[in-house]
């Protein structure tokens, strides 16, 4: 169990011996007080996140992976190349030495499956009751993709709508694991780095106008925003939406609107109409992106609104949820 | 037989509605069929000329403020633990929602299964922990459980505060008050599934008001509509069942057993439709222990709707949502100023939610995070 202590050997036998062996690389070896990175490219793309999340591993992920995937993706959907990410682990005492060893693990896998670098770290154990177990920031840099000109200023109506996988498993998956909760599922979350699949989706030349990945508020959220912003309607097909039986399934067991649940391994991208075959077939030529679809399109109803068109043909509104989604009663 | 497509099943309607010649309103009874209404886009697809009024049938809407009140009141104490579905946290009662209580310090615990807070009572043995038990015929039966688990394993800090109604009762009180039109009624399929479809044959034959059983998916809320229409539109009223695959007419024995072993059925205060005989459950005399309101010397307080809010007539199909002034004004989901605006099952939220109301306030469509 880690202990709680403000000397600077705790901290330098934890890094020492956990995270180093871990997660060594030749920017971090050094650790000095920067880490020095190689520089090529025009542009650079920089972002950060802080992840919490209970239980600190559920199916299908952890804290860890999800905090390298977060950021890598968040570069990714902006049309960077993921170079190099820093760690900030604020553990609580009291957390088992065996979750952080493979919770750090989890981090190096998660790194290598992305090919990115942990340049830099930190560390900070706080006091039992104060850090949830685990908290994790992690930044990130990488290099502008000159082949992609994201860009919502570009989205027009008749532009498709391309989902790149099955909806709802990541929220549902820890929803299901969370502690206290009465049913079991064996859905699975989906968080995973997007950086290979979106290469593949730039390679195939297609015009993508606009990328996202849908986590917290799900495709609703993502949606919703999106619609705001660029002040144009979109019209999507519920029966075209990738969602998995169980999901489905367990969704509706709660009174969930599985277009409102989280995700961490999707991405949605607004392409030109005519572009929209050859980079649904990028997606689907990538593990990640086997089950991707054409979701919906641009339109220029007025007022800009997003709406769904139901599987039993009919429409109804679709909109960011409010804080979480709660399962209903009955 | 061949399946009937949904898109069949709404021409069918239309047709028969088209025939009837005139204005039919059908009440949907419960919050679930509300929201599936909505998020299947069923509402969206039929006749204007067939009104879809949603009744009191939402868990949370229907409780009572004075109730509300006693749950924060509990709250407040220093030795309490207040276990309960997370669609009450939010109600907004006459001193702040448990929500504030939680944020001043209270210890207020989502959980998912009254079981959850019998199990964290028993890790817990120096907290009093209340269970709301709030809910119809579906979950009821899932308290009693509860509270049978807890007398066999000898936990004594494990309490309720019982807000449990009952679904015939609330449908007769409302036909009885005789205020609110209506022409049929849509049953809900999981309450169905516990009281048997031969639980509405009072409402059939004492009010002559046609009944169809149905649950939850597309073509099951189409083809319970289908079928009241026909009935209405021959002059009929019959009681059918077009959920048989899940509802049988005597409904699931055993868990009405649990239910009936450990309550009794008691008057129970409704929000703004006042105390119906008979419509609640009470803890039967062996298991007044269990009892919140008698462990803490505890009354429910008066009713009442917060000011401005009407759901109190949202609930008994008076009003429609946008006929509140706060409606998508003051009151959205991110603020809600009543439990039907706060409760997903509530009629406020779902028409906020799926209905086409952006264009009546912009502001209430910015991003909110
Ligand atoms: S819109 Fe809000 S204030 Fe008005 S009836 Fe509904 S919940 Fe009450």
């Amino acid at each position: 169990m880690l202990a709680h202590g403000g000397g600077g050997e705790l901290t330098g036998r934890l890094i020492a011996e956990h995270f180093l062996p871990r997660l060594r690389n030749q920017w971090l070896e050094p650790l000095g007080d920067s880490a020095v990175l190689p520089w090529t490219s025009s542009a650079l793309a920089f972002t950060t996140d802080s992840h919490v999340v209970q239980p600190l591993e559920f199916p299908g992920g952890d804290i860890g992976r999800l905090a390298v995937c977060g950021t890598v993706n968040d570069l990714a959907v902006a049309g960077a190349v993921p170079l190099a990410l820093s760690l900030a682990v604020i553990m609580e005492e009291g957390l088992p030495l065996k979750v952080l060893d493979r919770i750090i693990d989890s981090i190096a896998a998660a790194a290598a499956e992305a090919n990115v670098s942990i340049a830099t770290g930190d560390t900070k154990v706080v006091e039992r009751g104060r850090g949830d177990g685990m908290i994790i920031n992690t930044a990130g840099v990488g290099s502008l993709r000159e082949s992609l000109s994201l860009d919502k200023r570009r989205i027009i109506p008749g532009d498709a709508m391309v989902l790149t996988g099955l909806i709802a498993e990541h929220g549902l998956a820890v929803m299901s694991a969370r502690e206290g909760l009465a049913f079991q599922t064996a859905l699975r979350s989906d968080v995973a780095p997007l950086n290979g699949l979106i290469e593949q989706m730039a390679a195939s030349g297609a015009d993508i106008r606009f990328m996202r990945d849908p986590t917290r508020g799900g495709l609703a959220g993502l949606l919703a925003d999106l619609c705001v912003d660029i002040r144009l309607s979109i019209e999507i097909e519920e029966t075209a939406i990738p969602i998995s039986r169980t999901a489905r399934h367990t969704a509706e067991l709660l009174g969930l609107d599985p277009v409102t649940v989280a995700n961490e391994g999707k991405c949605v991208a607004v392409v030109a109409a005519e572009d929209a075959g050859k980079l649904l077939e990028a997606c689907r030529a990538h593990p990640l992106g086997r089950q991707a679809a054409i979701i919906g399109r641009i339109t220029d109803a007025a007022p800009p609104i997003v709406e769904m068109i139901t599987d039993a043909g009919g429409r109804r509104v679709v909109q960011r949820p409010y804080g979480e989604e709660l399962p209903r009663i009955c | 037989m061949s399946k009937t497509t949904p898109r069949q099943l709404v021409e069918q309607i239309a047709d028969a509605v088209s025939r009837a010649d005139r204005t039919i309103r059908l009440m949907e009874v419960c919050g679930t069929h509300t929201v599936a209404l909505f998020r299947s886009g069923v509402k969206s697809l039929l006749p204007n000329a067939l009104r879809l009024i949603s009744g009191p049938g939402c868990p949370v809407c229907v409780t009572s403020q004075g109730y509300i009140d006693a749950a924060c009141d509990l709250a407040g104490r220093e030795d309490v633990t207040i276990c309960t579905y997370g669609d009450m946290v939010r109600v907004p009662g006459r001193r702040g929602s448990l929500e504030h209580r939680r944020a001043e310090g209270a210890d207020v615990l989502v959980v998912y299964s009254a079981r959850d807070a019998v199990s964290h009572a028993a890790a817990h043995p120096d907290r009093k922990v209340v269970f709301l038990a709030v809910g119809f015929e579906t979950t009821a039966p899932a308290t009693a459980a509860a509270v049978l688990e807890a007398e066999a394993k000898g936990i004594t800090n494990f309490f309720i505060l019982s807000g449990h109604k009952l679904v015939i009762p609330a449908m007769q009180a409302l036909l009885s008050a005789g205020d609110v039109p209506i022409d049929g009624f849509l049953c809900p399929g999981h309450v169905s599934v516990v009281i048997g479809a031969n639980a509405y044959a009072p409402i059939v034959e004492q009010y002559g008001k046609p009944c169809v059983v149905a649950g939850f998916e597309p073509e099951q809320m189409l083809k319970g509509i289908l079928h009241l229409v026909r009935q209405i539109g021959r002059g009929e009223s019959r009681l059918e069942n077009v959920y048989s695959a899940a509802v049988t007419n005597e409904g699931n024995v055993a868990a009405r057993r649990c239910m009936e072993q450990v309550f009794v059925p008691a008057d129970s205060i409704w929000r703004a439709m006042g105390t119906i005989p008979g419509s609640g459950l009470e803890l039967r005399e062996p298991f007044r222990p269990f009892d919140a309101l008698v462990h803490f010397g505890l009354a429910i307080g008066p009713d009442y709707d917060p000011p401005g809010c009407r759901c109190g007539e949202v609930i008994q199909g008076k009003v429609e949502p946008d006929q509140c002034n706060l409606f998508a004004r003051q009151c959205t989901p991110a603020a809600p100023v009543g439990p039907c605006m706060v409760s997903s099952e509530g009629t406020c939220a779902a028409w906020y939610k799926y209905g086409r109301i952006q264009a009546k306030s912009p502001s209430t469509q910015a991003r909110s995070s």
